[in-house]
Formats: structure tokens, sequence, C-alpha cells
């Protein structure tokens, strides 16, 4: 059945036409980023480049008003809130490649082309050719942003409100969720330094990171007297994400030629660093392991001392 | 004088619960009490009897209603007696002979220390035997129908201490419930074909009825008499009945309990007489339980048994009679009226050999008693003489009118009934025979008891002896008294009615036949067992001998075919239900279950799956939408 | 131009957001879809605006983001909460519910 097309009203300008194609391909690579980067920080820094192409987009279709929100709301609040709590629950957290779903992954992708197909098709099926576009809504209420306020405090008034309500609830929803009862009394730094001594174990603070190497930077172990690196002297949450720098021969010896070339490029005269041999001689033979000295596991004589 | 009927019934009942109820304190007197009520009952029955003859055959038949017992629309039940001619025999033969037993008992159970409730029950078998055959309608003969069951049940099962006696008992009340079906179905029956139950509207509409139902009816009612009068094939619980106390045995085979069949027949012979069916399996029925009886009791060591065997005969005689209809009505009750006095002769002579035997029952442990026990001996050769139908004693006049009515059944039938009539004759004659000279005469066979205990024969004491004189006396005159003048035929007619028909033989010819098959018998029982000393130990015996010892294999019959088919039913059913029914049930469950287990794997706990089924169910809720909107 | 390129362009978003959902596992990563997605809509809904030619459609897309705004608030918390107990954000860890 051949249809004669209906001629289209309120199409876009050139300008704006072109501006689409730029920004849907900006959306779309950043949706598709955001889906496929392993990493969250990855995530939601394409998931913000889409809304920020989307605000654009609200602009151009005259929702000045709302795509400002956009950027203020959604990029500038909702996205940092994001980045936030993807910092504090671990940057690194990544998806393993195994889904421990079977056939979930092809599932949803086959599913989400079924739904997307359906939902151009019908968009397509609407055949919506007459656009009347909102300049005229904005001219009587005399501008977007007044237009809008009218609505909202007459007609939408009572949503406004709930909406009101709702985001005092959500406040305190997200204040009662986060919120800690502390189960036992928190120990002041006399009782914790008093406790250290009754147990003899590591009566002094643990080593600072460094130590006796070349480094201070948090994630790099200091060394012991024998060359060994000690895993006490490195933050128990870097230990537990394993995010322990490794301090092996290569990288004493690369850091060596590294401070050997600044001085020579510097002119200045520096002793001949010791070969990293000597030093890697030991951990080589003894693996890196917490020397005898290091504290044994505290937690069995902890609960005790909470009794 | 018409309102003294219930007392009949009040007087053993009250007795009864007297002596149930009053507990030790009547111990000392309790058995008089309970002679005294069962002779008060009798003494009334006497005054109703004498006022009966006083009126004319018409008005004669006295009614009395009590009470509505069930007064429900459609569903009248009465409480209410009938005191008729044949009641008031009945009445006279269970009084009389029960309040004889009971004067015997006062002696025999002199020595048990629970004479008293035996009393109470003996009261309670009289109550409930009078109520049945006093009853109007066959609800209330019913009761008293299940009445002699319960009593029947304690008195056989007396002495329970004994898992012999309380084995009995249970298997005589079990058999009894077989019968007793049939008569609650047969009641059924009646009700619904006819709206009620009562004796004279369900004989007056008899007519009315199909020839099934009344066929249903009187084949039910048959079943129902030969569970009380232990006929064939219901007859296995009367042997082990022996091993209640001797006055039950005798209470039970002569005045109550087996007499209830007949009475039942009797009483529905206008049932009985328009469904030929019924009639002719009650004469098979009567037939065969004659010889069947005839042949366990001949070969029966025990004293008792042997006489069990003789009364299963000779109540077959009284059915087979009652089912010839009106020819042999008459014979039937005459029949066991004096057989209730010979037998209950029988079994109190029996009764007095062994109290005076240190309760022996085996006969070959006996020998010669007659010079011991001469009282005894001569009631019970009396009661002999009666039994096996020597001319001129009460045996004579009935048994030979009874054969005589075989006969006269006419046809290949007739001549069949009536040869089965004189073999059973002769084999009674024979059984009889042995008993009395296995007993009384030859030499004497006496062991030491297990204890060591010589038994010193004793004649017995007098509340013994009276009653086996009178029963004696009974059993010598009283077939004469009714024969004289056809007397008993006449009183009976009116309810009965009677036909002579025509027997193919002359009355004196059947006689002199059975005359001479009695003669045989006795003849050649003395052959065995008087001209040859009788051996200590039964010897080894025809397999005839060996089988009739075991009654005739009713037992491994009744085992194998019915204990074994039941179990195998009852397998089946078990099976059925373990594999059949459960195995749908659990199947059904495990389906269910199983289903479920792999349904459950849906349920895997991840979001992401869950969300999965939302989304695909926006999927087909997106594409119904658009087919929709397409369509 | 036809501007309904916009809504093939909102329907896409929508999908990519959707698939997302149903792949990620990191709990993060999965609310960013739904975020996507209510944004995608946000789009639709602004286009529709246009093409009636009423404000109606950017005022619901307004509350959309007033009610996004809320649910993040409160979806992170639970997020933190329940990170903070399992040390895990991915939501194949979350299945005590199941049996």
């Amino acid at each position: 059945m051949i249809e004669i097309a209906t001629p289209l009203t309120g199409a876009a300008s050139t300008g704006e036409a072109v501006q689409f194609w730029i920004l849907a391909v900006i959306a779309v690579a950043g949706a598709l980023g955001m889906v496929l980067c392993r990493k969250a920080v990855h995530s939601a820094l394409c998931l913000a480049g889409t809304m920020i192409a989307l605000a654009v987009c609200y602009m151009a279709q005259g929702a000045v008003f709302l795509g400002v929100v956009q950027i203020v709301v959604y990029t500038g609040a909702i996205m940092m809130l994001f980045l936030f709590v993807v910092m504090l629950v671990g940057v690194s957290a990544e998806d393993t490649v195994k889904d421990a779903l079977r056939g979930q992954r092809i599932a949803a992708v086959v599913a989400g082309l079924g739904f997307g197909v359906l939902l151009i098709a019908g968009i397509a099926n609407a055949k919506l050719r007459t656009f009347t576009g909102v300049g005229a809504a904005d001219a009587k209420a005399g501008g977007n942003v007044q237009g809008l306020a009218a609505l909202i405090f007459t007609k939408y008034v009572w949503a406004f409100e709930v909406t009101g309500a709702l985001l005092i609830t959500a406040a305190i929803g997200a204040m009662v969720l986060t919120h800690r009862e502390l189960t036992e009394e928190r120990q002041t730094q006399r009782e914790l330094a008093e406790r250290r001594v009754r147990l003899g174990t590591q009566v002094t603070p643990l080593p600072a990171p460094g130590v006796y190497a070349r480094h201070n930077a948090v994630d790099v172990p200091g060394l012991l007297p024998d060359g060994t690196p000690s895993e006490l002297t490195v933050n128990p949450t870097l230990r537990a994400r394993g995010q322990m720098r490794d301090v092996s021969g290569e990288l004493v010896d690369r850091m060596g030629e590294l401070e050997a070339s600044t001085a020579g490029w510097l002119g200045r005269r520096t002793p001949k660093p010791r070969h990293s041999t000597e030093l890697a001689e030991a951990p080589a033979s003894a693996p890196a392991q917490a020397p005898a000295s290091a504290p044994a596991p505290a937690s069995a004589p902890d609960v005790e001392e909470s009794e | 004088m018409d309102n003294l009927i219930p007392v009949l019934v009040g007087l053993p009942l009250a007795g009864a619960a007297v002596l149930l109820l009053g507990g030790r304190r009547l111990d000392r007197f309790g058995h008089w009490l309970g002679v005294l009520a069962s002779t008060a009952s009798f003494g009334v029955g006497l005054v109703l009897f004498f006022d009966m003859l006083s009126r004319s055959t018409a008005q004669r038949p006295a009614f009395e209603h009590l009470f509505t017992w069930v007064p429900v629309a459609g569903f009248q039940a009465q409480v209410g007696f009938q005191l008729d001619q044949l009641s008031v025999v009945f009445v006279l033969l269970i009084t009389g002979v029960g309040s004889l037993i009971h004067l015997y008992s006062v002696g025999y159970m002199a020595h048990d220390e629970r004479r008293r409730r035996f009393f109470g029950y003996l009261n309670l078998f009289l109550a409930a035997m009078l109520l049945l055959v006093l009853a109007d309608n066959y609800l209330l003969l019913y009761v008293g129908w299940e009445g002699v069951g319960l009593a029947s049940y304690l008195l056989i099962g007396f002495w329970q201490h004994k898992p012999s006696a309380a084995t009995a008992a249970k298997k005589a009340f079990l058999v009894n419930r077989v019968g007793d079906i049939g008569l609650s179905v047969a009641i059924m029956l009646m009700f619904s074909t006819f709206g009620t139950f009562a004796f004279g509207p369900v004989f007056g509409a008899a007519h009315t009825a199909s020839q099934g139902t009344l066929t249903g009816i009187g084949l039910m009612l048959l079943l129902a008499a030969c569970g009380k009068s232990a006929q064939v094939p219901l007859q296995s619980w009367l042997g082990d009945a022996m091993e209640g106390p001797t006055p039950v045995s005798a209470l039970i085979h002569a005045a109550t309990m087996v007499t209830a069949g007949v009475y039942l027949i009797t009483r529905s012979s206008a049932v009985f007489n328009l469904a030929p069916t019924a009639q002719l399996a009650t004469v098979c029925v009567g037939a065969v339980t004659l010889l069947f009886g005839a042949i366990v009791g001949c070969a029966k060591d025990d004293i008792k048994k042997a006489l069990a065997g003789s009364t299963m005969s000779q109540i077959g005689y009284m059915v087979m009679a009652a089912g010839l209809g009106p020819i042999g009505y008459v014979f039937a009750i005459m029949h066991l009226v004096t057989h209730g006095f010979f037998k209950a002769g029988l079994f109190l002579g029996a009764g007095s050999v062994m109290h005076g035997m240190n309760d022996e029952v085996d006969m070959r442990r006996y020998g010669g008693l007659r010079k011991h026990m001469p009282l005894t001996f001569v009631t019970f050769g009396l009661g002999y003489l009666a039994i096996i139908g020597f001319p001129g004693l009460s045996g004579y006049f009935s048994k030979d009118k009874i054969i005589e009515a075989a006969f006269a059944h006419g046809g290949t039938e007739g001549w069949i009934l009536g040869t089965a009539a004189l073999v059973g004759a002769a084999v009674t004659a024979f059984y009889m025979t042995r008993v009395m000279l296995m007993t009384f005469f030859g030499e004497k066979r006496w062991q030491p008891d297990a204890e060591g205990h010589e038994p010193h024969p004793h004649e017995s004491p007098s509340t013994m002896g009276i009653p086996m004189v009178v029963l004696a006396v009974g059993s010598v005159g009283a077939g004469a008294l009714f024969a004289w003048n056809s007397s008993f035929v006449k009183w009976l007619t009116p309810v009965t009615g009677h036909d002579e028909g025509h027997s193919p033989l002359s009355s004196w010819t059947v006689s002199g036949i059975t005359f001479a098959v009695i003669a045989l018998g006795v003849l050649v029982a003395w052959t065995m067992y008087g001209r040859q000393p009788v051996q200590a130990t039964p010897p080894v015996g025809s397999l005839l001998t060996r089988a009739a010892r075991r009654d005739l294999l009713q037992d491994d019959f009744n085992h194998v075919v019915l204990v074994g088919g039941g179990q195998h039913l009852t397998r089946f059913l078990v099976y059925l239900d373990a594999k059949g029914f459960d195995g749908v049930v659990n199947g059904i469950a495990a389906a269910v279950g199983g289903t479920s287990g792999r349904m459950r794997k849906l349920q895997n706990g991840y979001v992401r799956s869950y969300a999965l089924s939302m989304f695909g169910g926006a999927l087909v809720l997106v594409a119904t939408t658009l087919l929709m909107r397409a369509v | 131009m036809n501007p309904v390129n916009y809504l093939y362009l909102a329907a896409l978003l929508f999908t990519i957001g959707a698939t997302g959902v149903l792949v990620r596992r990191n709990a993060i990563v999965l609310f960013m879809c739904v975020e996507l997605m209510l944004n995608a809509s946000n789009l639709a809904l602004v286009t529709f605006s246009r093409l009636h030619g009423n404000l109606d459609g950017q005022i619901i897309a307004f509350f959309t983001m007033v009610v996004a705004a809320a649910e993040v608030v409160v979806g992170l918390a639970i997020i933190v909460s329940v990170f903070r107990t399992r040390h895990s954000a991915s939501v194949d860890d979350t299945n005590l519910m199941k049996l």
C-alpha cells in the first residue's frame, strides 16, 4: 500500500540536523562505552559525556531550562555522587569477564535488540510528521522558564509538593541506610596503647612505608635490613586489594638507573649505586614473606580483650 | 390379662439388672433370685397360656402395645408384644426349660465364685429370647436377636480365663454377626418394599411384592436363621460353644438361641410360602446340616461335642421341616419343643457326668457309670430313647412326622429329602447309642487326672437331679401329649397353617422303615462299642472319621476360603492402596515436586536474572501493544 | 531533518541502558544504566513536548529528573550499605534470598 506522505511541518533546520548527528554519535558512543567499559570510573565518565550531549539536545529542542538542569543536576550532582561512591567502594572493582549466569549475556543482548527493533518500529509506524514546536507556548508565558514555572506552580503544584516530600524522604532514607550503630564503645588512644603494651606483640607503631627504601609512596613496602619487603608497612586496605607495589630487583634497578641518569644530567657526582643483585639475592632465595618479627594476627587476643 | 405380656420379658430382665448391678452383696442369694425371676416368668407364661386356652381360636392372639420407640414420619418403630399360639409355645419352652436349667445351675455352679454374674447372664439370655419371640415386629425381634447374641457371647466366654473359651465366644459372636447382617438386610428390604416391618402388615401385604423381593427377603431371613441356628454354612461356632459351662450349652441347644432361627422361619411363613426358591434353599440347608451334624456327632469323643453335633443335626431336621412349607411348620415346632426337653435332659445329664468325673469330657475315659450314677443314667437313657425316636417317646412323634412330611413334599425332592432324613435318623441312633454305651456301659476306663486325683463318680445334688427328672418326664410324655388328638397341630394351625400333604408312603410304612433304620443304627453301634471293649485311645479311623473329628474340616474351609480369601483381598487392597492410590498421589506429589525443583532453578537469587524476565515481559507487552494497534 | 530522529535516538539509548542493566554486575554501573534509561525517556518527553507544542512534556521530564535524583541518593546509599556488609558491589553476590 502506498501512502502519500504527509508534508513535514516543524522540521529541524540544517544546523540542528548537523548538530543532532554529531550529538547522536557522541551519545550512543557514550552509552555503549558505559556498558562496555570494565571499570566503573570509565563507565561514569562515558555516561557523563552522554548526558552532556543529551543536555544540548534538550536545548536544541527548545527545552533550555531542562538542558541547564540536566547539566547542573545530572552531570554536576548525580554523576559526581556516582564517582564519589565509585571511589568509596573501590575504583578497581571490575566485572569479571565470565558471567556467573549462563546465557544471561546472550539473552540480554537478544532481548535488547528485539526491544530496540520493536520500539523503533513503533515510532516509525506512528508516522509523526507534524511538529508544532514549543516556541508559541514559550512566547505565551514569556519564556521557557516562565512557562514551566507557570505550569509547575499551577497545574502540577500537587505533584511538585509530593516531589518535595519524596526528596526529603530520600535524604532521610540515605542517612538511615548509611548510618552505622556502634556496637561497642570506641577505644581511646590511651586504651589502644595500653593494649599494645599488654599484648606485647607489636609495641611500637607499625613501620612507615618506604623505610630503608628509596621511595616513600604509600603503596611501596619498606625494606627490612636484609632487603626483604615488609608487608606490615603498607596500609591494610591496599594490602587487601592487592595494590602493593612490586619491589622486585628490576624495579629497584630501574630506579637506581633513573637516579644515576638524573645525577649525570644534573652533573652531580653521586656515589655509584649499589648493584641491585646484592639486594635481590635475598628475596629471591627467601620469598617475600613477613619476617619472623612480624606480629602474629592480633584478632584472637583482640576478642579476649574486648570481653 | 394381656398387659401381663411385658412382665414375661420384664421379670428376667429385672433379674439380670439386679444381679449384674447389685454387686457382691447379692452373692449369697443371687442365684436364687435368678431362679425366682425365671420361674416367675414361667408362672406368668402359664397363666397367659391358660387364659389363652379359655378363649376361642380366633380370639387367642393377644397384642400389647407399649410405646412408640421411634416416632418419625413414615418410620414408626413400635415396641409392642404379640402373644399368639406360636409365641406361647416358645414362651413356655424358654421359661420352663430355662427355669429348670437355672435350678440345675444352682448346683452345677455352686463352686464358682462368679455364680451371681452367671445367673445375671442367664436371666439376660432368657429376657432377650423372650423379647425375640414376643415381638410384634421385626425391629423389636432384631433387638431380642442381638440380645441373644450378646448373652450367648457372655455365657460361652464365661470362663474367660481360658483362652479357648474367650476364642469360642468371639467366634460365636462373629459368626452370628454374619447371620445378623442377613436379618438387618431382610428388615431393610421389608421396609423399602412394604413401608413397615410389623408382622401383621408385612404378612398381609406379602402377596403384593414381587417374586424377586420375596425371594431376597426369604434368603436373607434364611441367612439369619443359619447364623443363630448353626446351620451350614454358619455352623462352625456351635461346637466351640461347648467351652461354656454345661448349663449354658443346655440352654443354647434346648431352649434358646438355636431355636431362634426355626422361630424366625416359622414366624415368616407368610413370606416363605410365597418364595419357593427360598424354601428350596431352606430345605437344602436343613438336609445338609442334618447329615453334617450327625456325621460330626459320630466321630467326637468329647461328650458335649457329640451332643453339639446332635443338636446341629436335630435343628437341621427342624429347618428342613420349616422349609417344607405348611406341611412341616407344625412339626418343626413340635420337634423343637420335644427336642428342647430331651436335649436339655441329655446336656444336663452330660453335665452331671462331668460333675462326677472331675470335669472330664472324654467319653473314652468314662465307661460303666450306670452303677455310680443311677439317676443320671435313667434320665439320660430316657432322653437317649427320645432322641433316637423310640416308639412312644416324644422324639418318635415329632421326628417321624418330619420324615413323613419330607416324603409328602412330593416328587424327586421329596424322595431325596425323605431319604436324607431317614439316613439322619439311622446315624442319630448310631451316635447316640455310641454315647450311651461309651459313657454308662462297659468297663470303667477312668484315669487319674493331671494332679493325680482319682475320680470318684457320684450322683449329683438334688438341685441338679430334680431338673433332670422333670426333663426326662417331658422327654417321655411331651410327644404323646402333643400327638394325642393332633392337639399340637390344631393349636398351631391358626398361625402357621397346616397341610397334610400326600405322602407316597403311608404313615405306618414310614414309621416302620424309620424304626428299622434306627434299629440298624443301634445295632451297628452296639457291635462297635458294646460287644467289644472301647479303646482308651481313639483309633486312627477312616478318612471320614478323621475329617469328622475336625468338624468335617469346617474350620479349615473357613480358614482357607474366608480368612485366606480375606487376607488375599486385604493384601491386594493394601497393594492397590500403596501402589495404586498412593502411587497416584505420590506420583502427583513427585511430579509437582520435580517440576517445582526445576522451576526453582528460575528463582536463582540473581537480580539480573529477574530483571531479564521482567524485560522479557516488557518486550512481550510492547509487541502485543504494537500488534493490537496494527490489527 | 525530521525531529522524530530524536525519538529514534531515545529508543536506542533506552535499549542500550536496558541491556546494560541486564549485562553488568557492578551495582554502580547498573545504576548508571538505569540513569541512562531515564535520560532516554527524558529526551523522548522533550521531543513529545516539541511535537505537541506545549510544555507539559518538559514538566514531566523535570519531575523525572527529581525522582531520578532521589532514586540515586537512596540507591547509592543502599549500595554503600551492602558494600559495607558484604565487601562487594556485585549484584550477583547479594543472592541471600534464593533457596
